[in-house]
């Protein structure tokens, strides 16, 4: 793992069942999450959960995980968030290096492929789960996973994150291709929901984001908006 | 629910599966899928029955370990039968399930199994059970375990209904068993489901080529 962990002097590295001090202080800080986008026909639809946590302790209630790379490309985040912020960084460095020289806005395979070449190189000291999107002039909405290992493969709905394998049966049933953008937006609207419903590392507020060419279009969904599915 | 078929090599074949059981209008449904595995890579069998019959009108479905959930119905099945002469008429699915629930509590050290119990009596009608790992006993208008129900609960809380009529419910059991088995590749092989109702007791087979289809298949 990239960051180190910090034990008080007088713990043992073995006993995590010490009562003497909680578990937060040598937990590292994971954003276990729950986090999704969706190809469309002239964009894509992007969408996270918001909570942080360090072992039972939520350190950020209220995260953005959806991180600007370039003007029209996001990226969504899972995993280590200290690994998934510096690999973030360097990325929007060298994309907006990249995107100078060529003088024209850069592609969305080309920041998946910057994403991928680091999470490749160094995927044994890293933690990350990535997924890239974003809409470009050659390609239209675009989205990318690139998940722990280093792989990179684009697909039209990506899921990722600890919540992400609660959802898997409610995403392959209720996508359709070629859906409309308020539809997405509900499709991963109500996904999120079920995973953080489920999910103890993944709550708080949903927080969407809808790139074209035109832009970005932001969107929070508060904790008492959600879509409600209980019954019982 | 959870299944540790990561213990599997110490405990021999494993029932990392899918099961799940539905309360619908008049009756319970319960189901799974067929397959068993040993470790994550081998298939041991295709076609196990992972619905166990245990009175009448009374099933059980299981996930863990195949040898510790065989022990466990086998011995529940003799203890529910004899107290079903004793009182002289069918047995509550709530007794079935106690029976189950004490077997896991008092054994909890020595068992990996965790229990699906579903049927009808004339007392409380259709009724569904869960006798999870530890022996804890809980009843449930639906219920989804094993390895690949983590793949399908944002599924089955967005689409399930109280008093979904028989169609509804069927329809409903063989998606979410379809999908789990998509996901999970421990789970597999065709659908068993078992209707249970005052009237009797039907199964059905799902052979995978019947199975629905989703997007990108």
């Amino acid at each position: 793992m990239a960051a180190a962990l910090q034990y008080p002097a007088n713990v043992s590295s073995f006993n995590s069942y010490n009562d003497l001090f909680p578990d937060w202080t040598q937990k590292e800080v994971s954003t276990g999450t729950t986090i999704m986008a969706v190809e469309f026909d002239g964009g894509v639809v992007m969408g996270a959960d918001s909570r942080t946590t360090t072992g039972a302790y939520i350190a950020n209630r209220v995260t953005d995980k959806l991180t600007p790379i370039h003007d029209r490309i996001f990226c969504c985040r899972s995993g280590s968030a200290a690994d998934t912020q510096a690999i973030a960084d360097a990325v929007t460095y060298q994309l907006g290096f990249h995107s100078i020289e060529l003088d024209e806005a850069p592609l969305v395979q080309t920041a998946a492929s910057l994403f991928r070449d680091m999470c490749y190189r160094y995927r044994e000291e890293l933690m990350a789960g990535i997924i890239v999107a974003g809409w470009d002039k050659r390609r239209g909405g675009q989205v990318y996973t690139v998940p722990v290992g280093g792989m990179m493969s684009r697909q039209p709905v990506s899921v990722g994150g600890s919540g992400s394998s609660y959802i898997y049966g409610y995403v392959d049933s209720n996508y359709k291709a070629e859906m409309s953008k308020e539809e997405c937006l509900k499709f991963t609207a109500g996904a999120l929901a079920l995973a953080m419903e489920r999910d103890g590392s993944s709550g708080g507020v949903v927080r969407l984001a809808v790139i074209t060419e035109q832009g970005v279009e932001r969107q929070v969904i508060l904790g008492n908006q959600l879509p409600q599915f209980s019954t019982v | 629910m959870e299944t540790h078929h990561s213990h599997s090599q110490v405990k021999g074949v494993s029932t990392g599966t899918t099961i799940l059981a539905v309360k619908f209008n008049g009756g319970v449904i319960i189901g799974s899928d067929s397959r068993a595995s040993m470790g994550e890579s081998y298939v041991s069998s295709k076609t196990i029955n992972k619905l166990i019959q245990v009175h009448d009108r009374i099933f059980c479905c299981i996930a863990g370990s195949l040898a510790d959930a065989q022990a466990v119905t086998k011995m529940a099945k003799f203890q529910l039968s004899f107290h079903s002469i004793q009182m002289e008429s069918p047995p509550l699915v709530k007794a079935a399930a106690s029976i189950m629930k004490e077997l896991c509590y008092s054994n909890k050290e020595d068992l990996q199994a965790g229990f699906i119990t579903a049927g009808w009596d004339r007392k409380k009608g259709p009724q569904i059970y869960v006798v999870s790992l530890g022996g804890m006993l809980l009843s449930q208008p639906f219920t989804i375990g094993g390895s690949g129900s983590t793949y399908i609960y944002g599924y089955v809380d967005a689409k399930f209904k109280p008093n979904m009529s028989l169609e509804e419910a069927t329809q409903f059991s063989t998606n979410a068993l379809a999908l789990a088995m998509g996901r999970d590749n421990v789970s597999g092989g065709v659908v068993h489901l078992v209707v249970i109702t005052e009237a009797g007791v039907k199964h059905i087979v799902v052979p995978g080529d019947k199975l629905p289809k989703f997007h990108d298949e």
